[in-house]
């Protein structure tokens, strides 16, 4: 007698962008595992071309509205690759500020609206701050904080207009963010606080052995620039990025999969590859509270994302700092430059992982060819993989129980699947001999 | 005492900005959320209800026949439903589509495109529904979503600005971008909404709030060829976030076709 049981959640929650996870179990055997993106599809690589390279990266930023940032960061350094501009220490350093607020809005709402529920078998962050209004208020100044930096620096939090090829349209006043100091001497407070309180959370014991990928530099923590580095030992530079990483296409999926090409296999990108690949160029007092707290590289367990998350708030709080009190206004706020055809790649960190893009533009500064790899589709194999791992320890008879137990791991990754390209539709399928 | 409003929050296709704007309201969220019962927004909330709802917000557009089935099923399902955003209020950026060969957009994104179902269009919402009240932008503006929904929950008739951001550049006190730098802005014929940001940091404006009541697109473009922008400039700042806006749409395509520019403005 065969019994085959199939249960449907309707959807994968507290993510962003809409996928499905399908689970065919025989018995005490995983059969399949697929994590569905069904996303509709935007096709941004299409209507890209023969748009003028200046529009990149207005057009760019609404793949996604959490982390826009990240996009026009890729797509600025690409378009300046294949243009041969040289930016100013000046403009470097305002785009990393940018990045500092990019990822501690993405991260205390990750952390706190998205993730920490998880922890305490609730439904939402509005419903943990019930039990823990300290901690969730606390998390909201946070959010907030980046998103005012996003605001000063951005002109607002979700699409920045003051993004160019070549830097920026405008310099921030000195006043305009110098005025911010206050709040966030408080906040890099607030961030130790917060990481401490995520450090005591219940974390699954589960460890995988993963190839972890981020950007390295040698002296500085990766956002903009670097190498990309591996745990496996790979280390080769941005232009080599598509000799070692493919994307495939499934027929499951509305999103591309990526995996390295020399060894077939999934990787890892997000802040636990960060941290584990740049734990020494974590800021001093990151390192102390990772010191503190037990923490420290290499960390395999998923779950504990939300720590690395911590750190890096704590890293883009005392780095914004840092920033913020040497500021002068600079002039000129972008680099000029002259359309000529070439083609550039460039590889920056979002909150959720390595972001890869590629143009290919032509004399008149329109764009002929773009490519973009965001960091969700480069994790949709290997949370597919954990899952294979995981299941055994949660398929026990209740479906449902099961279905929460990998939507939480999966959750733990922050997918942004609106950028890859929501809804999670679980369909769990037994089938008992 | 009144039960509080059921809220629901649905997403198309879209990049999640403007659901995010809820959550952005920092100050605010807590309070949102004590004033209302959240019985679906999947971005925020593992709590999940069916309908009816009091109040649902759809973000994004129709591109998919699953979708366009579904809109349906919420509309049925809301007594009060409001777009928020350029995706679903003109179709978003992924209206570009509209525009273009299908076919070739299928085959330059996607090694298979047979494993992709996907319109040949995106369109607005209210293209398939009826919509009780439309937030526009490229996000929404948080506050204005905080003050319709409060006047929904009170009872009060939502109120958003109409005006132009040309408006709100004076009340700013920005000098005209277009007359003192001669950067092409689009604000004249854009809705209010979004602060008039983009000239206060040096740019023209590019229409993310879409078109403000009675535009004259095609007297502002006449304007600005004859000051010597090129048709190649002027039409992808209406055919952008906008694009199928039909004031945007229509003064664009226009603009596209016409060999010589009028020199007079007005409607051709």
């Amino acid at each position: 007698m065969t019994e085959s049981r199939s249960i449907r959640i309707e959807a994968l929650t507290r993510v962003e962008g809409e996928g499905g996870l399908h689970i065919k179990l025989d018995g005490g055997m995983i059969e399949d595992v697929q994590l569905a993106i069904y996303e509709p599809p935007r096709f941004f690589e299409a209507f890209l071309r023969d748009r003028s390279l200046e529009e990149v990266p207005d057009i760019t930023a609404r793949i996604c509205g959490i982390c826009p940032v990240a996009y026009q960061m890729s797509a600025v350094h690409a378009l300046e690759a294949a243009l041969h501009v040289t930016i100013t220490p000046e403009i470097r350093r305002m785009r990393r500020l940018l990045y500092c607020g990019e990822w501690i809005e993405s991260h205390a709402l990750h952390m706190h609206l998205l993730h920490a529920p998880d922890f305490f078998g609730v439904n939402s962050g509005i419903e943990l701050a019930e039990r823990f209004p300290n901690e969730v208020n606390r998390g909201l100044r946070l959010k907030k904080h980046g998103n005012e930096l996003l605001e000063v620096l951005g002109g607002r939090a979700i699409h920045p207009i003051n993004v160019a090829v070549g830097g920026f349209y405008r310099a921030p006043k000195r006043d305009e963010l110098l005025r911010l100091i206050p709040d966030f001497e408080w906040g890099l407070q607030a961030a130790v606080a917060t990481t401490r309180w995520v450090a005591t959370l219940d974390f699954p014991d589960f460890e995988r052995n993963y190839d972890m990928v981020a950007l390295s530099h040698p002296n500085e923590y990766p956002m903009n620039e670097g190498q990309v580095a591996s745990t496996s030992g790979l280390l080769i530079d941005v232009a080599d990025y598509e000799g070692e990483f493919a994307e495939e296409h499934a027929a499951h999926s509305t999103a591309l999969q990526s995996v390295r090409k020399s060894v077939n296999s999934c990787y890892h990108v997000g802040p636990l590859a960060r941290v584990n690949l740049n734990f020494d160029r974590l800021s001093p007092l990151a390192r102390r509270v990772a010191d503190e707290i037990g923490f420290a590289p290499p960390c395999l367990n998923p779950f504990r994302a939300i720590i690395a998350r911590g750190l890096e708030v704590i890293h883009a709080y005392e780095e914004t700092l840092e920033i913020l009190r040497e500021y002068r206004p600079f002039k000129p706020p972008r680099v000029e430059y002259e359309y000529s055809a070439g083609e550039g790649c460039s590889a920056t960190e979002a909150p959720r992982g390595l972001i890869y893009h590629r143009y290919a533009v032509n004399d008149d500064g329109k764009i002929t060819f773009a490519k973009i790899v965001p960091p969700t589709s480069q994790n949709q194999r290997q949370i597919e993989d954990d899952l294979r791992d995981w299941l055994p320890d949660v398929m026990g008879d209740d479906d449902g129980q099961t279905a929460l137990d990998c939507e939480r791991l999966i959750r733990s990754y922050d997918p942004c699947i609106s950028c890859s390209t929501h809804f999670l539709n679980l369909t769990v399928e037994r089938t008992k001999s | 005492m009144h039960r509080k409003p059921r809220l629901a929050v649905f997403k198309f296709a879209s990049c999640d900005g403007c659901q995010l704007s809820l959550l952005d309201c920092e100050d605010e969220l807590l309070a949102v959320a004590g004033a209302v019962d959240i019985v679906h927004f999947l971005e925020a909330t593992s709590r999940i209800e069916p309908g009816p709802y009091d109040i649902a917000l759809v973000e994004g557009s129709i591109t998919t026949p699953h979708d366009a089935e579904r809109i349906q099923e919420v509309r049925r399902q809301s007594r009060f439903l409001m777009t928020i955003g350029a995706c679903a209020t003109a179709g978003g950026i992924q209206a570009l589509k509209n525009w273009a060969d299908h076919e070739d957009f299928l085959r330059c994104v996607y090694a298979r495109p047979e494993f992709i179902s996907t319109l040949e269009t995106s369109t607005a919402i209210a293209d398939h529904v009826a919509v009780d009240f439309e937030l526009r932008g490229c996000p929404i503006n948080r506050h204005q979503l905080i003050e319709v929904l409060m006047s929904l929950i009170s009872g009060h008739k939502p109120r958003t600005a109409t005006h132009s951001v040309c408006l709100d550049c004076k009340r700013r006190g920005t000098v005209c971008v277009e007359v003192a730098q001669g950067i092409p802005c689009i604000g004249p014929v854009t809705q209010a909404g979004c602060g008039a940001i983009c000239p206060a940091y040096d740019r023209g404006c590019y229409g993310c709030f879409g078109p403000a009541a009675q535009p004259n697109c095609d007297s502002l473009t006449s304007q600005y060829l004859g000051t010597g922008s090129t048709r190649e400039t002027l039409v992808p700042l209406l055919h952008n976030f906008n694009a199928d806006a039909p004031a945007f749409r229509d003064a664009g395509n226009r603009l596209q076709q016409s060999d010589t520019p009028s020199s007079t403005g007005g409607r051709s």
